[in-house]
């Protein structure tokens, strides 16, 4: 174990040349790496001081074997001083603020002394200095003279991406350097630089480190042949340069041949730092992919810091495609064969055990619940065999420990991205089955926002008791049903479960002995409860009756249905609509379930359940609820035609008269504005009062057209009955399908826009009319012509871009969010914390309240404990 | 209850200063003894500099006269429980 430290500070700086010879263990001054018999070459780029990667071989320079070695620089000597890329753009700063004469910073002694000053004040805040920094910079590139040696200035010309020409004359990094070197300690404190640490003179390289051999191994491959990293490639190339150019400047060479080498040293120094500087090409491989040098492994979303530590690839987990299953419990995850016998879950085998793990290894890794691995008590791990598995399984003993393949009953974690909230990550029961889809309950989706259009889920193992009591205790489907955001379930029936339990509620239609067999065939109920009654010496039973069969008993709970017309005066339990739900201990007596009792986000009944009961009751309806919603939908029969959205040729002449009169009053609307005889509304300009009323009139007729298709449309349409139980859809959908699709609309008015004084070259300039702004008068099914399908292809526009814009921006919202939030903790006391254990709030949310375990502080609950006390005192 | 009482029908014209505790979104301080500020640290079972801070020349820390090292008390509305208790510890 390594000892837990704190971190008092940290001090960003350059590194300067002796630092990097100081920390190098070996000076490279050949570009071979092996030599013949493939051993490293000394001095070389593979030189054994630099680390190990070879098994079995120790470390020249610390004695590790691979794997504790960290490795260790060497450095590079360079002839000539180069120029680093990251800093191209300081080093013009400074240089055009220093003089090219006496190197000091171009200020008077006050002004630097004003800008020390500032500078050190928001170092002791702890604030950014690069305002005051950057204004010294510009301040001092004003003078054109130098106020000390009054040496005039010259233009300093920055040439992406590594040139500064003065006069014409391109400065070479010596000159630079030379220039740097020389600036006054106390100026390079105003540049906002501390000169212990950081002096400009160490933005050039004149020493260039060698990353150990750790982080560039080369690779053997099948042939034999050797194949190195890519930063040891553009090693190569450097020292070869450097070589190249110490020969021919030893030589005397010619001082264009000293200028071509300069720069190509610079270059392959460049591409070392980064690989993808503008104006530079990149360094390519022989095939012609370009090197991933330093930068590239570090920037981006594979990069070092998203891709390796802020998120890494994980063992113990699987990914396919999902499917629905409701016969599974909402607690199960159905889980293929061939996954179940790759995962395992670690075993230790004891006295207990023992024979067990025997079984288990006899059956090898090719039939399912078998052993992939057994590990001996010496920690050696033997890959278990059709051939050795009975041998392996006679060597078990205690202390033995054995990969078992995931079995049913296992403790598994699943997860859809994105996982935005808690719900995300959720804990099943494993049930191996066959094909090669996870199955879930379709009602555990609204939390996982899962559908079954191709959605991928993953399934993490995990391997420690630890984990797997946290798992099972916080983390299962049943104790998550109730969601922390308001309170309520978050599971429950969604499309067809709710259509279900809606028909088979809704009202009193009697089902024979034989239909309520069939709904409760998948049901352990020994005994019918008595009949409602006779008809033709047969006795029958009502849906209610068949769905009280799983409530639980003693749950009693009114409510007003998610159907409920809410009329003027609640008729309460004598509803004429069947809308308003009474329980009596366990009995449906009145109402319909519908989305308001057992739907997702709403599910009264699930949330009384669960308060009243446990959570394992509540899952246990649940598992009940989605198959006898399932029967009720098959023993019904539904389904939804083009048919369904047909209305009576009276309707369709009612609606047409409604869209007529509304255009008509609007032709009035426009005449009474061109008039002048309209008035405008308070605080609206008379243009705006025109649009409000039009859009107001258009509005009011597409709700009058639904109003009549409504009318035409009941309960035995299967569009309503979706619409009316909450299951999919919303009456309005129903009416543009069936009356009048309405007005389009961008940000909230009309259509205004395309050609000058009109929206489209069939209408005239100044129309204002109905038609001419987007009013699409048919309805789906009647189809569009073709300037409403126009127009609605402006308003769909208008929404795909809103989705795609909320997305991005709530998704980056919530980054945000979770990285300043995530390491805060509330602690048992209440109270708020973050990790030194400073306070962040004296009580959770201020009232120390978690929405999931509270029960809306409403008087219905203390009417309710007194009717339960009262119960049990008369019993 | 609104958050934004009517203002005070008292007419207080102060030009140089006023008292930012008599503003209606200025929470109540409440300078706490150090017998008290032992008491709190206490209850939360913390030592005093894992408290929240303020400055003590916060013009509401000014205005009951704290001092560096004091605990004062913030008693402030909340939507959620009507009222809540910060506690904040005075420093330079």
């Amino acid at each position: 174990m390594t000892v837990p430290k704190r971190i008092g500070k940290i001090r960003f700086g350059l590194i300067s040349p002796q630092e990097f010879r100081k920390m190098s263990v070996v000076k490279i001054i050949t570009a071979d790496t092996y030599d013949d018999d493939g051993f490293p070459i000394e001095m070389g780029l593979m030189d054994p001081r630099l680390g190990v990667i070879d098994p079995g071989l120790r470390c020249r320079s610390c004695g590790g074997r691979p794997g504790e070695c960290p490795g260790h620089f060497g450095h590079i000597d360079l002839i000539a001083p180069v120029i680093h890329v990251g800093f191209a753009k300081l080093i013009r700063k400074v240089l055009r603020a220093i003089c090219r004469d006496c190197s000091r910073l171009m200020l008077k002694e006050n002004e630097k002394n004003m800008y020390l000053e500032q500078i050190q004040t928001l170092e002791r805040l702890g604030q950014m200095t690069d305002d005051v920094v950057n204004k010294v910079f510009s301040e001092a590139r004003k003078n054109k003279n130098c106020p000390y040696c009054g040496a005039p200035q010259q233009e300093i010309k920055f040439e992406r991406p590594l040139s500064y020409i003065e006069e014409g004359h391109k400065l070479t990094p010596s000159d630079i350097r030379d220039r740097f070197e020389k600036i006054p300690d106390d100026d390079i404190q105003v540049m906002g630089m501390n000169p212990a640490t950081a002096r400009p003179e160490w933005l050039i390289l004149t020493v260039l480190p060698v990353p150990p051999v750790t982080m560039r191994p080369s690779i053997t491959l099948e042939s034999g042949q050797r194949s190195e990293d890519d930063l040891t490639h553009k090693l190569v190339d450097i020292i070869r340069i450097n070589q190249r150019f110490q020969e021919n400047r030893e030589a005397g060479a010619p001082q264009l041949i000293i200028e071509d080498l300069w720069e190509l040293l610079q270059y392959h120094i460049t591409t070392f730092l980064d690989n993808t500087v503008s104006g530079v090409p990149p360094a390519r491989h022989r095939s012609g992919r370009p090197l991933k040098t330093l930068s590239q492994r570090l920037k981006g979303k594979e990069g070092r810091f998203r891709g390796s530590l802020s998120g890494k690839r994980v063992n113990f987990s699987a990914r396919t495609v999902i499917s629905p299953d409701p016969n599974l419990s909402i607690n199960e995850v159905g889980v293929p064969m061939d996954v179940a016998m790759e995962l395992s879950v670690p075993m230790l085998a004891n006295a207990r055990n023992k024979e067990q793990i025997k079984t288990f290894v006899r059956r090898g890794p090719d039939r399912h619940p078998g052993v992939n691995y057994v590990t001996r008590p010496d920690q050696r791990r033997i890959k278990v065999t059709d051939k050795n598995c009975e041998e392996v399984a006679e060597q078990i003993d205690i202390g033995w420990g054995v990969d078992r393949q995931l079995a049913d009953g296992d403790i598994v974690l699943f997860n859809r991205q994105p996982s935005l909230h808690r719900m995300s990550i959720m804990s099943h029961r494993v049930k191996v089955m066959p094909y090669k889809t996870f199955r879930l309950n379709p009602a555990v989706c609204p939390p996982y926002n899962a559908d079954f259009d191709g959605d991928e889920m993953n399934m993490h193992v995990p391997q420690k008791e630890e984990a797997r009591a946290e798992a099972e205790i916080l983390m299962r489907v049943q104790e998550n049903i109730l969601s922390p955001r308001f309170g309520g379930p978050i599971i429950g029936g969604i499309h067809d479960y709710v259509t279900g339990s809606f028909l088979l509620t809704h009202g009193t239609k009697p089902i024979d002995r034989q239909g309520v067999m069939e709904l409760l065939k998948k049901f352990e109920v020994s005994e019918l409860p008595a009949p409602a009654g006779v008809t033709d010496k047969k006795p029958y039973w009502t849906g209610k009756q068949v769905f009280s069969l799983i409530l639980p008993r003693g749950l009693d709970l009114n409510f007003k249905a998610d159907f409920c017309y809410n009329c003027d005066v609640c008729k309460g339990e004598d509803c004429e609509n069947d809308a308003f739900v009474v329980i009596r201990d366990g009995q449906l007596l009145k109402g319909t379930i519908d989305a308001e009792a057992v739907g997702a986000f709403k599910g009264k009944i699930t949330d009384r359940i669960i308060k009243e009961f446990s959570p394992s009751v509540a899952s246990e309806f649940l598992d009940r609820m989605t198959r006898l919603a399932l029967r009720g939908i098959m023993y019904a029969g539904f389904s939804f035609g083009i048919d369904d959205e047909d209305i009576p040729k009276e309707a369709a002449e009612q609606i047409d008269d409604t869209t007529r009169t509304a255009r008509e009053k609007v032709q009035q609307l426009i005449e009474a504005y061109n008039a002048g005889e309209l008035e405008p509304l308070p605080g609206r300009t008379l243009d705006e009062t025109l649009e409000m009323r039009i859009m107001q009139t258009l509005g009011k007729a597409r709700d009058t057209a639904g109003k009549i298709a409504g009318r035409y449309l009941g309960l035995d349409n299967s569009g309503v009955v979706m619409a009316v139980s909450g299951a999919r859809g919303s009456m309005l959908n129903l009416t543009q399908m069936a009356a009048c699709v309405g007005q389009q609309s961008v940000r909230g008015e009309r259509i205004k826009r395309g050609y000058a004084g009109r929206t489209l070259p069939h209408f005239r300039r100044g129309d204002l009319g109905a038609e001419a702004h987007g009013f699409v008068e048919s309805s789906y099914k009647d189809g569009l012509n073709p300037t409403e399908f126009f127009f609605h292809a402006i308003g769909g526009r208008e929404g795909l871009v809103d989705t795609a814009i909320r997305t991005s921006q709530s998704g980056y919202l919530q980054r945000r969010l979770v990285n300043a939030l995530q390491d805060l903790e509330v602690k048992y006391d209440g109270t708020v914390r973050e990790t030194r254990g400073m306070i962040v709030q004296f009580q959770y949310g201020e009232d120390g309240v978690d929405a999931s375990r509270r029960d809306y502080a409403s008087t219905d609950n203390v009417l309710r404990i007194i009717k339960n006390v009262l119960k049990k005192e008369s019993a | 209850m609104s958050l934004f009482a009517a203002p005070s029908k008292e007419k207080v014209v102060r030009v140089t200063k006023f008292a930012v505790k008599d503003h209606e979104m200025v929470p109540e301080h409440v300078l706490l003894t150090p017998e008290e500020g032992d008491e709190v640290l206490k209850g939360f079972g913390i030592e005093a500099p894992k408290l929240p801070k303020i400055h003590v020349s916060d013009p509401a820390a000014r205005e009951i006269g704290a001092k560096v090292g004091d605990i004062i008390k913030v008693l402030r509305r909340s939507t959620t429980a009507k009222q809540s208790i910060f506690y904040r510890l005075v420093i330079d």
